[in-house]
């Protein structure tokens, strides 16, 4: 028989905020040790409040807007009951009730063509610490707990495993460009909803949920094997389907049954006294969209107009500090085209030679422009202006200052010049005697010895000018 | 009886209950799961008071999380003799000028009436609760007792007012808590149905301070009021519901009390908590779970929030007539040590005289033996209406 595959997704995605969502400690990334951004109030020590966080509702907000969703104004956060010890106050601070976005739609571009994605919800919540097992003792590691999530939850809206990836794959590009998050590895994680019904049937079949899946590969792997064992239940008997939470295994490729006590706990839901219903005004709400950038879809286009390849647009887009470098240089008189190249060819070099990605390019859009007018506007070569990068990147120097320090311009006033070449043809006066009996080779030792004073400063083609103008005078 | 560091209790210096942090002072609200935490900061109304000079230099002891009736159930300090709560008993003995106190179920206010001092339980959200060992969030306020209606206002003064640490703390910086010498012309109403709930010796107290009322001017009407029990029994349902929630993380992980045997997770957890908490606060984990519980929630925590909402308007309407309601604070005017399995039973049936406040996050005052409830920040009405029969007495 031939089956329809089903499948929702829940999506946590970690936000890129410089403070955890209920206190002030940094966010995990910025840990070298365990337990290194830690504070009372994210450890569960007692007397201590959760204090939101207004940075988060922002992202959230700004997410639920890239995905079309309708944004509650009215938004509040709900305590889940569990115990583990990676969750250091027994719960985890939620949102059931009143999720912050809802009824979002997301388009993506499949073999088959375009399909609309619908999502049902977005909330915020904080994420849980992390336990290390070591020989007869296991520790936990709380850098991670409390830091922000958004949990996107779709509707069983997806028919493919190549329609998750591709889904998953568009929202990390969205939320790179948006500012939202990294999506670094273990960033984004999913939960997918799967059955399997009798392909034109309109009722779903036996549902499984395969828990807490982190890499792409992985979870394209789980939607397969997944899908077969739901077919192969149905078609030969080789089991019977349950409703159940199954994880998957990496090493063997299978999905297994979780135990029943974790799947089928009572979280006893309730409001989190704590923490006051969040309003979000015209004013917020007005505020946040003017800040949101634009869609991935609009800007690729953007970029293709302004002539900048595919390939390009790819790197580009990776990274929400790179496409915005190139939007605030371009914003500075930049051509775009020309300026992608400085940023993917000459800085990404530059940085490579020192073993970095272009993630780690740190230079303001006000010098890297700096160096790419001087070099547009002819007062130096390309090559100064490499060499003028370099220097910024690798000391942070100001791109102005250092070429005229280490006289990089092309075009040196006329009247030092024509000091330096004086000066030269006094200290030589056999060449220019050579020169009057006919000896043409002599100019070209002149050109060198001035070339020489003048370090490379000055266009080559002016100093020959006026250095033969000067000999036919002399 | 002893308290922590009591040689050092002075006038001039306010004590902390239990359930307050004070910089490394070991903090155990009562229960020996907190054995041995120190806390690395202050309750933001310690920070105030020290930096107003004052030395916050003694703590005493309170029953296990606050859950009992005035303290008789402290793993470190077991009841002997008539009950009166370590705060307000050194209160009373004048040892210091106030002390802090966490009214969660309206222990801090059966504590002063035994012991014959004030507490003043303040509107929600006027007294910052960071650093308070958080029971019941959305009912609990931290309060002062002192032995008259002006030492009350003094420390009000001080630590009341806006705290960003607090996310539920209002935006107002600071309040008027300043007693007004005439009270001549104020309405005041009295409970019939919690009257009759009291002994003889309460309803005595009760009537003779509204006759010392009547000789300042203030008229005393007897009103019926056939909600109280609902007030109660939605109180306490939220109350263990959220206390039950925030005890959980009293789990030996991390700090306090951690059992010596245990073979896996779950039995350090089991094993800990059996235990680290009292028969009582046992009860209250398990009677808050159930009322959270899918089978449960609607009907018992969701119809509660409903009960509160209806109460806080109904209680609104009615303090509009009247400045303040009078009522016992418990039923009887002394207690001896009991068993503690009768105890959530006991706290169930005293806490129909506080529950109010507790639910709705109105102000109320213990003093001279009886409660004075009021409008949200009616504090300073109530502490009038007390300083003038504290006045009548002398
Ligand atoms: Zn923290």
């Amino acid at each position: 028989m031939s089956y329809e595959l089903v499948i929702g997704l829940e999506t946590h995605v970690e936000l890129s905020t410089e403070s955890k969502i209920f206190c002030s400690c940094g966010g995990h990334s910025a840990a070298k040790e365990p337990n290194d951004c830690v504070c009372p109030a994210c450890s569960g020590m007692p007397g201590m409040l959760p204090v939101m966080n207004k940075r988060v509702v922002e992202l959230a907000v700004t997410a639920g807007l890239m995905l079309n969703c309708e944004i509650s104004r009215y938004t509040t956060f709900d305590k889940k009951n569990y115990y583990y010890p990676d969750l250091p106050c027994a719960y985890q601070i939620t949102q059931l009730n009143h999720p912050i976005c809802t009824n979002g739609c997301v388009t993506i571009k499949t073999s088959g063509g375009n399909r609309d994605i619908r999502i049902k919800q977005i909330h915020m919540e904080e994420d849980a610490g992390k336990l290390v097992h070591g020989g007869k003792s296991s520790f936990v590691d709380f850098n991670r707990t409390s830091v922000p999530l958004i949990e996107i939850v779709t509707q069983p809206d997806f028919r493919s495993a190549e329609e998750v990836v591709t889904y998953l794959n568009k929202l990390k590009s969205m939320f790179r460009l948006g500012g939202i998050s990294e999506c670094e590895e273990g960033a984004m994680r999913c939960d997918v909803n799967i059955s399997i019904r009798p392909e034109g049937s309109t009722e779903f079949g036996v549902r499984t949920e395969i828990k807490n899946m982190a890499s792409f590969e992985a979870i394209e792997k789980a939607i397969r094997y997944e899908a077969q064992r739901h077919m192969d239940a149905l078609d030969f008997g080789t089991e019977e389907l349950v409703q159940e939470t199954r994880r998957f295994d990496d090493v063997s490729g299978k999905t297994f049954a979780m135990r029943n006590k974790e799947t089928e706990a009572d979280y006893r839901y309730f409001p989190d006294a704590n923490l006051m219903p969040i309003i979000i005004d015209d004013e917020w709400l007005e505020q946040i969209k003017a800040n949101k950038p634009v869609a991935v879809d609009e800007k690729a286009e953007e970029y293709r107009e302004a002539g900048i390849f595919d390939k390009e647009i790819d790197m580009l887009l990776a990274s929400h500090k790179i496409a915005k470098l190139l939007d605030d240089i371009v914003a500075l008189g930049c051509d775009a085209k020309d300026g992608a190249a400085w940023i993917l060819t000459d800085c990404a070099g530059i940085l490579r030679k020192d073993g970095k990605t272009l993630g780690e390019l740190a230079i303001t859009p006000e010098k890297l422009s700096a160096i790419i007018k001087m070099v547009d506007e002819g007062k130096i070569n390309r090559g100064a202006g490499k060499k003028i990068l370099i220097a910024v990147i690798e000391e942070d120097v100001d791109p102005v200052a250092f070429c005229a320090q280490q006289g990089l311009d092309r075009k040196v006033d006329t009247s030092m010049i024509e000091q330096i070449i004086d000066r030269v043809m006094a200290d030589h006066p056999q060449a220019i005697e050579d020169y009057k009996n006919g000896k043409t080779k002599a100019a070209q030792a002149l050109f060198g010895a001035c070339m020489k004073e003048l370090k490379g400063a000055g266009d080559p083609a002016v100093i020959k000018e006026l250095l033969e103008e000067k000999l036919k005078n002399a | 009886m002893k308290y922590y560091a009591a040689e050092l209790c002075d006038r001039g210096t306010v004590a902390v209950d239990d359930m307050v942090l004070v910089k490394d002072a070991p903090a155990t609200a009562g229960s020996r799961i907190l054995e041995g935490f120190t806390p690395l900061f202050s309750a933001e109304a310690v920070t105030r008071l020290e930096e107003k000079g004052y030395s916050v230099s003694g703590k005493t002891h309170v029953g296990e999380f606050g859950l009992d009736l005035v303290g008789e159930f402290s793993y470190y300090q077991p009841a002997e003799g008539e009950l009166k709560g370590a705060a307000a008993e050194l209160v009373a003995s004048g040892a210091v000028q106030a002390a802090l106190g966490v009214d969660m179920n309206g222990a801090p206010r059966r504590a002063a009436a035994l012991s014959g001092v004030s507490f003043l339980k303040p509107t929600y959200g006027t007294v910052s609760r960071y650093g308070v060992i958080s029971c019941a969030a959305s009912g609990e306020q931290l309060g002062v007792y002192a032995a008259t209606a002006a030492g009350i206002s003094e420390i009000m003064g001080v630590i009341a007012g806006h705290d960003e640490k607090d996310g539920t703390s209002l935006r107002q910086k600071e309040y008027d808590y300043s007693i007004e010498k005439n009270i001549n012309g104020k309405r005041v109403a009295l409970v019939k149905e919690l009257l009759a709930l009291a002994d003889d010796a309460t309803r005595a107290r009760v009537l003779a301070f509204a006759d010392a009322l009547k000789k300042q001017g203030v008229s005393v009407e007897e009103i019926s009021l056939d909600w109280t029990d609902h007030a109660n029994t939605a109180w306490q349902i939220l109350m263990t519901a959220e206390t039950c929630n925030n005890v959980s993380r009293y789990d030996g992980v991390k700090f306090g009390h951690r059992a010596a045997e245990y073979k896996n997770i779950d039995e350090l957890y089991v094993n800990t908590r059996t235990e680290g908490f009292n028969f009582l606060t046992k009860s209250v984990i398990l009677y808050g779970s159930d009322v959270l519980s899918k089978n449960r929630y609607k009907d018992c925590y969701d119809k509660s929030l409903r009960v509160r909402r209806v109460i806080a308007e109904r209680f609104e309407k009615l303090m509009a007539e009247y400045d303040a309601i009078l009522t016992p604070v418990c039923k009887n005017t002394s207690y001896q040590p009991y068993e503690i399995r009768q105890a959530f039973g006991k706290v169930f049936e005293e806490s129909v005289f506080t529950a109010i406040p507790n639910l709705i996050g109105t102000p109320a005052l213990s003093c001279g033996g009886v409660q004075l409830m009021g409008k949200q920040f009616s504090e300073g009405t109530l502490l009038s209406l007390a300083a003038g029969v504290e006045k009548e007495g002398n």
